[in-house]
């Protein structure tokens, strides 16, 4: 997929793409989500994940001016999210959920152009045309979307969203019902679209995927549980475990480990490996090194072991399952 | 409030293209429509010729009205909640249109097919009662100010069943519900056409131009008063 055709986004750019400043929604006694605040700038990708229920998509509809907080404020392509600016923020964002929605009795290009009519675009054909070349689906302009498969309705729902280059674009599991292929032109779309200041709010439970594209992910569950850069998550949530690997067991491990700077304790795993929890690994990986080979160890491999997103969400999730709140 | 007709016109287009994939929609219309004045038709098609002076003391072809009165609740009844079921509603409430512009497009779309079904079933009905009738019946029955009652009294009454419609289409979480709501709508004025073609009321120039009026000012408030009972959040989230 290409972006090259897509247009820099509107002019102002003052201020945080968007902002949250403890926005709650309820739903009579019911919380949706709550005291959410975040700031996001423009050409940032920020990843919004969560399980389900926890308020990731009624979060998207309120910032969407969709339906309004129950308190709290926010800021939405610069503009305040009020009422009275609900058509000039919709003019300037574009959403692409989960469901597709498309008019299956319409063709892909009929869908569009209703779209492009309601943008109020001038140059309609134009941003059409370039809207489908960017997914792929300039031959399938004229197909029914009825006739489409899941993935390609997925892939005119993203086109949609890319008519109006809009400054901040809602993304609610652009990959979802996509085939390995037309993940990847997704993801490199996104990059793309991020290249040139698009902010991009994407809401998926495919953490590889966030993992892969976003700056910065937050975890909602309600209420924020973390929000910050995947590595920053992970040294506030997981101690740094430098791993080692010998040809052969230490005769004695704990006499090479102990006392060790920077290293606070160790223990051996199934497979034999020496799992060392240290306080930083820029100070322990050489000491220990230094010791191995003191020890006359042979050692195959010392590396720095490595959580991965999906470590970091069921960490915080677990957390809320053991307090009961899921 | 400006009202974009960009975004109406999308809506509009959008509309008219949907319903002319789906030929079941205006050949249900019509269906409905012949069905309401085949047995009155035949009726007048068998009357004899001395049935003439009654028929000339009153509009006895004004229960016609009754059409653009149930009509177009078949497609209007669908606007709001047929978007909602297929999912396409929040995509569009999403774009920069406002609520009044999105019902003045959906109203639009309902109209134009509505008029069509009711002007061609008219125009068959007189047709039909030409052909077939006795000529002096023909002639007590198609009179000039009657067909002008029907011409112009044919999109007031439809404004008005297609507001009703829609209200009843923005409140609604179910299709049939909602056209079944929505026909109940058209009923008073069922029974007051059909009041006058049974002369019993005999309506003035002047009281005709006095409904006329009324009518106009319903259809201007019915826009109004639909837009602000159109609850985006409600809409979207089934919830209030």
């Amino acid at each position: 997929m290409s972006t090259q055709k897509v247009v820099a986004p509107n002019g102002n750019r003052s201020g945080p793409a968007l902002s949250a400043d403890h926005l709650s929604k309820r739903f009579g006694d019911r919380v949706a989500f709550e005291d959410v605040s975040f700031e996001i700038d423009y050409g940032e990708v920020f990843g919004f994940l969560g399980p389900n229920g926890a308020g990731k998509t009624t979060t998207v509809r309120t910032l969407s001016t969709l339906i309004s907080p129950t308190s709290g404020s926010a800021t939405v392509a610069g503009m305040s999210l009020v009422p009275a600016n609900g058509v000039e923020i919709r003019q300037r964002i574009a959403i692409m959920p989960e469901s597709p929605g498309l008019y299956l009795r319409l063709s892909v290009a009929e869908n569009l152009e209703c779209f492009a009519g309601l943008y109020r675009l001038p140059d309609a054909c134009q941003r059409i045309d370039r809207a489908l070349r960017a997914v792929n689906l300039a031959g399938r302009a004229n197909d029914l979307c009825g006739k489409l498969s899941k993935g390609l309705r997925q892939r005119v729902s993203l086109a949609r969203a890319l008519l109006n280059d809009a400054d901040v674009l809602f993304l609610d599991e652009p990959t979802s019902g996509l085939d390995p292929v037309a993940a990847r032109e997704v993801h490199e779309l996104i990059d793309g679209l991020r290249q040139r200041g698009v902010t991009i709010f994407l809401t998926t439970h495919r953490l590889e995927e966030a993992e892969r594209l976003c700056d910065r992910v937050a975890l909602l569950n309600t209420t924020l549980r973390a929000i910050g850069r995947p590595d920053d998550l992970r040294r506030q949530l997981f101690p740094a475990v430098l791993l080692v690997r010998t040809l052969v067991p230490l005769p004695d491990p704990d006499l090479v480990f102990s006392g060790l700077p920077a290293v606070d304790s160790w223990r051996q795993d199934a497979s034999g490996a020496y799992i060392l929890t240290v306080s930083d690994t820029i100070v322990a990986a050489p000491t220990l090194t230094r010791a191995l080979v003191a020890a006359g160890a042979d050692v195959l491999s010392i590396a720095e072991s490595h959580h991965s997103l999906e470590d970091i969400y069921l960490e915080l999730i677990d957390e809320d399952v053991e307090a009961g709140t899921i | 409030m400006s009202v974009s007709m960009t975004c109406v016109r999308a809506i509009y287009r959008k509309e008219l293209r949907e319903y002319r994939r789906n030929g079941s929609i205006i050949a249900g219309m019509t269906v409905i429509a012949l069905i309401f004045v085949i047995i009155p038709l035949i009726e007048f098609v068998a009357l004899p010729a001395s049935a003439s002076r009654t028929l000339r003391t009153g509009d006895a072809l004004a229960y016609m009205l009754g059409i653009p009165a149930i009509v177009p609740a078949f497609v209007a009844a669908y606007a709001v909640v047929g978007e909602r079921q297929q999912g396409t509603l929040e995509p569009v409430l999403t774009t920069p249109i406002r609520r009044e512009e999105l019902l003045l497009g959906k109203a639009l779309a309902a109209l134009v097919p509505s008029l069509a079904v009711a002007y061609a079933v008219y125009a068959f009905v007189l047709a039909c009662i030409d052909l077939f009738a006795q000529p002096v019946v023909a002639s007590a029955l198609i009179t000039v100010p009657g067909v002008l009652t029907q011409l112009f009294f044919t999109p007031l009454i439809c404004g008005w069943s297609i507001w009703v419609s829609i209200a009843v289409s923005t409140r609604s979480s179910d299709t049939r519900g909602a056209q079944q709501l929505s026909v109940l709508g058209g009923f008073p004025v069922i029974l007051v056409a059909n009041l006058i073609a049974f002369n019993a009321i005999h309506p003035t120039l002047s009281m005709v131009i006095i409904i006329a009026a009324v009518m106009l000012v319903l259809d201007g408030i019915g826009w109004r008063a639909v837009s602000t009972a159109f609850d985006r959040e409600r809409l979207i989230t089934h919830i209030r």
